[in-house]
């Protein structure tokens, strides 16, 4: 399946878009996700932390990735 | 209602914040305001941009709300954010929290401001004489 990936912020900056498109299988979990995105794009590895949402939550290394999910990297948040 | 997000690209008005929050009801009002500072560990900041992820940093904002109406008894929110670029001295945030007594507004006003900055999705660009830096990004 193909799936989009929104970015924020420094992650906007590495990935030198707003959103980037990835092929996955069809199982593919969030860990899975993290591990492609830092093949990709190892500055990742540089950042203090960064999480993973799906359709607008915060989402634990173990959930499943499902086509036309919503998906966003989120750097460290620094608003207020 | 007694919850008021919103994220905005224009200047935030804090007396329509007051004026919203006050209430008959009400024996405290607590009012947050964040500002720009003019500067980060002594060098001088020029300005900040901040950039959200809308749809997600409402839904955040509404969490916080409901757990701090959870928490305490307070009878109305408001968090009103600022998107775009803000010069030294304007203002990004706006929390403000009514309560029958001052306690429980100062405390709720606290946890918002606090859990807002840990995990809302905004973002700030600090921008410097020799640079702009995200800030947070790196260790």
């Amino acid at each position: 399946m193909k799936i989009n990936i929104l970015a924020f912020g420094v992650t906007r900056e590495i990935f030198g878009s707003g959103e980037i498109s990835l092929e996955m299988t069809n199982d593919a979990t969030i860990s899975n996700l993290k591990y492609l995105l830092e093949q990709q794009y190892p500055r990742l590895k540089q950042l203090s932390s960064y999480m993973l949402a799906v359709n607008n939550e915060y989402a634990l290394p173990g959930d499943t990735i499902h086509e036309r999910d919503e998906i966003a990297i989120i750097p460290p948040v620094s608003g207020g | 209602m007694n919850t008021q997000i919103l994220l905005s690209a224009q200047t935030l008005d804090i007396q329509s914040c007051i004026n919203w929050i006050m209430s008959p009801e009400s024996g405290g009002i607590d009012v947050f305001i964040g500002t720009v500072r003019n500067a980060t560990k002594g060098k001088k900041v020029l300005k900040l941009d901040f950039e959200a992820y809308e749809p997600m940093a409402i839904s955040e904002m509404n969490k916080i709300a409901a757990q701090a109406f959870e928490r305490w008894p307070v009878q109305k929110i408001l968090i009103h954010h600022r998107t775009g670029l803000l010069q030294v001295g304007e203002v990004p945030v706006v929390i403000a929290v009514s309560a029958a007594h001052r306690d429980a507004a100062f405390d709720a006003c606290r946890y918002i401001i606090d859990t807002l900055k840990q995990t809302v999705p905004i973002w700030k660009k600090e921008s410097f004489e020799d640079g702009d830096v995200w800030v947070a990004a790196h260790p």
